[in-house]
């Protein structure tokens, strides 16, 4: 293996010679999701900075696989990525196994636009070593309102009410959330949730509320199913990304609901992987794309939340149709009355336990 | 003249027979190396792409480093410790702990220990990222320190965790891959019925993929005896409609399919417009098993009529004839006649959708709801998701041996010379 990295690293160095003289900097290479928020990365933050530094930028769509894609690329001693869009739970992962860059965040970000240090700055707790956050999204469930000409479901415990609410529902294909929701539904108060799954009664619990809409449920993988499943009246209720719902709602003038109610939080931020072939034009982007305008200018494309508070002032209006973005926000005052935060760290702990458990629960 | 010839060959000396022996070998040889040299391409081109990610995965689900590796002296220690004493691991081993905690803290590597460890254990990560953080400041005596930030540290089930993952390799894939588990005391059981999921998995391919297997055949069959019995001219029209949609990328014939078989989709809107099902009580035809099982029969069917009709095409029409002018009826014609003889398109054409069947995952993945995964979108899961690499390995392994194995059978039912007749 390191005779092929040495061998590589020789032809590379060649090939950037050859190429020296036809273009200036070479691209750099930035991993996301893809589909809008893609775009809206694109929008904000990364023609400015080509336009500031001339240098191009090279999306790619893989984030949905980063972590096996970062590991693969290190262990084969090959990487291609420059800068890797990542949970929050992935990065703390990839920063314990070293395959993320180690950042030095007062030196390596700059500070609030309004003079806030880069530490108060981002959302508490989030600065772990090798990440840098730079939205906050929600995972949420969302109706069609043709499914329910009377009454509207309001709560999660509607959502698992399938007789006074009847409809399919349509939920993300992984235990994550799902048994925080089953467990709220079940009347466990939003902060004890982490403490009641870390017990095995509690996750016999969330499973046992699970059981009762099972038959009722159609499985999602990518971002995009939900709002389809329901614009085509599939489902009457889908959990769904935020982001993905007020592109149907506002875009596409699709008649959703969003039902604010214990909405699962978390983050979406930037790595830098460990040996990424550019590294200090892509630590430039990092300082760049993170600082507190480009945050804030995001927002005008899709409805996450910037995850800076400096950033927060400074929302707007989507670009697109001219709504007002701050009553989209999942961080919005008036729809984060009873959130629920991701617990990272639990997952990454009982996570293979309870993905097991759960593939399990969907043969049977 | 010739037996003159005869005779003196006849009477070669031991060193005249050595040196034509020789000399044969040597032609011979040169044939050889140049047959080589010609397959030359081809076997580096398997080595390359086939023999060698298929060792290394073989590999990958034994290969156990990461405990040993990144953990080197907590393992030297743990090897005197005896698991069974029912005590905990003296101070030299906390030490050595504490030692290899702060070493891969500093090197980024305690991580892979600690995944690694969680596939076994849960808890086991934060156990030791979170014990590593907090592992530079401490001063010996440690033992009593590492309890007390961390209460794992006392539970000896812990312990022989570490101590059996610390061996650089391990069956452990393969005991996850049988649903079963290795309890703290060493023993192997079957895990709790809720928690079971590959071998029901490795059951539903199988079957499922028998089923595709049978419906492929009941569909192909007359379809490749009219392609093999029509004119030229009209045979070849026909055959561009079983060929154009095997053109047409997989997953578009998988997406013209959800948008066919779907509850709001084409095939319920009819079915609610003449009033065969109500409204309300659409049928579910995807997102389940069902659809996986419409959807592959179709994807897989020209696999099923290719060969079958080669075999068809060179089934003489005059035999049918014959038996039909002799008396048969044209039921016993085709079952005494034809059908034998078609015998071998059957086999092949079975083998081939059956093994492409057993192996897909991206349509059972889009169509298949809960109840239609295969055993490759668990393995696909385990490489892409939960990214324990090990696992989907031992697994690939499990589904490579299932293959093999019913390919053995295959070829001890069916012969190697096609020699197939039905009884």
């Amino acid at each position: 293996m390191k005779k092929f990295s040495k061998l590589s690293s020789v032809l590379a160095l060649g090939a950037a010679v050859c190429m020296g003289s036809a273009i200036a900097a070479e691209p750099l290479t930035v991993v996301s999701w893809g589909g809008a928020y893609t775009k809206s990365q694109r929008q904000a933050y990364s023609d400015p900075f080509t336009a500031k530094t001339g240098i191009e930028i090279v999306d790619e769509d893989k984030s949905g696989n980063g972590l096996a894609g970062l590991r693969a690329q290190v262990e084969a001693g090959n990487v291609t990525w420059d800068v890797l869009d990542i949970l929050e739970g992935d990065a703390i992962l990839a920063c314990d196994e070293g395959i993320a860059q180690q950042l030095d965040y007062e030196k390596d970000l700059s500070p609030g636009a309004d003079g806030t240090p880069v530490m108060e700055d981002f959302v508490e707790g989030s600065l772990s070593g090798c990440y840098v956050p730079t939205i906050v999204y929600a995972t949420l469930f969302s109706y069609n309102n043709n499914a329910f000409p009377g009454e509207k479901p309001s709560t999660i415990a509607d959502v698992f009410d399938v007789k006074k609410f009847p409809g399919k529902r349509a939920l993300e294909k992984k235990p994550d959330a799902n048994l925080e929701w089953a467990l709220v539904a079940d009347g466990v108060p939003y902060n004890d949730v982490y403490d009641v799954l870390g017990t095995p009664e509690g996750v016999d619990r969330a499973f046992k509320k699970l059981s009762t809409i099972k038959d009722q449920i159609i499985w999602w993988d990518a971002g995009a199913q939900p709002p389809q499943l329901l614009a085509d009246g599939e489902v009457a209720i889908a959990s769904a990304y935020n982001g993905r719902i007020f592109n149907a709602q506002v875009v596409e003038n699709q008649p959703f609901t969003i039902i604010w109610d214990g909405q699962v939080y978390e983050l979406d931020g930037y790595i830098i992987p460990k040996g990424a072939p550019h590294k200090k034009a892509a630590m430039d982007y990092l300082r760049f794309a993170t600082d507190t305008q480009r945050l804030a200018d995001q927002t005008k494309y899709i409805s996450y939340g910037p995850a800076r508070k400096s950033s927060a002032p400074l929302v707007s209006t989507h670009l697109e149709t001219g709504v007002e973005m701050a009553p989209h926000m999942p961080t919005n005052p008036e729809n984060f009355k009873t959130p629920i935060k991701k617990n990272a760290e639990f997952w990454a702990d009982n996570g293979d336990e309870l993905r097991q458990r759960f593939n399990a629960w969907l043969v049977q | 003249m010739m037996a003159t010839t005869v005779e003196a060959e006849g009477q070669l000396t031991p060193d005249e027979q050595k040196r034509l022996t020789a000399d044969m070998h040597r032609s011979l040889r040169r044939k050889k190396i140049r047959a080589v040299f010609l397959v030359a391409p081809l076997l580096i081109f398997i080595m390359v792409t086939f023999v060698s990610p298929i060792a290394t995965m073989l590999f990958r689900s034994v290969d156990n480093p990461q405990v040993s590796e990144y953990m080197p002296n907590t393992t030297a220690a743990l090897a005197n410790w005896d698991a069974d004493s029912n005590e905990l691991p003296d101070e030299a081993t906390y030490a050595a702990l504490v030692k290899d905690l702060v070493v891969g803290r500093e090197n980024h590597t305690i991580g892979k220990a600690a995944t690694r460890l969680n596939y076994e254990k849960s808890q086991m990560r934060s156990l030791l990222t979170g014990t590593a953080r907090k592992a530079g400041r401490l001063k010996p005596p440690y033992k009593e320190q590492l309890i007390k930030i961390n209460n794992g540290w006392g539970d000896i089930d812990n312990w022989r965790v570490i101590k059996r993952e610390s061996s650089p390799y391990t069956l452990s894939y393969y005991v996850a891959a049988f649903d079963m588990e290795t309890t703290p005391s060493g023993e192997i059981r079957m895990l709790p019925e809720q928690q079971r999921v590959y071998l029901q998995m490795l059951w539903r391919t199988v079957w499922m993929s028998l089923l595709i297997t049978a419906l492929t055949l009941l569909l192909g069959y007359p379809v490749s005896y009219l392609l093999a019995s029509l004119p030229m001219g009209i045979a070849n029209t026909l055959m561009i409609m079983v060929l154009l949609p095997f053109w047409t990328s997989l997953l578009v014939r998988t997406s013209s399919w959800i948008a066919l078989l779907q509850g709001q989709g084409v095939i319920n809107d009819i079915l609610v417009w003449f009033g065969l099902v109500s409204d309300d009580n659409r049928l579910s035809m995807i997102y389940n098993a069902t659809g996986t099982v419409i959807t592959m029969t179709h994807i897989l069917l020209p696999f099923m009529i290719l060969p079958l009709y080669s075999v068809m095409k060179t089934i003489p029409p005059s035999y049918m004839r014959a038996a039909r002018s002799l008396g048969a009826t044209p039921f016993t014609a085709f079952f005494k006649v034809y059908l034998p003889q078609s015998v071998p398109g059957i086999s092949a054409g079975a083998i081939l959708v059956f093994i492409l069947a057993i192996g897909y995952y991206i349509t059972p993945a889009l169509v298949g709801g809960q109840t239609g995964q295969f055993i490759g979108n668990m393995i696909a899961y385990h490489m892409q998701s939960s990214l324990n690499w090990g696992l989907a390995a031992a697994l690939g392994v499990v589904l490579l041996a299932l293959v093999l194995g019913i390919y053995a059978l295959y070829s001890r039912l069916f012969g190697s010379n096609n020699q197939m007749t039905l009884r």
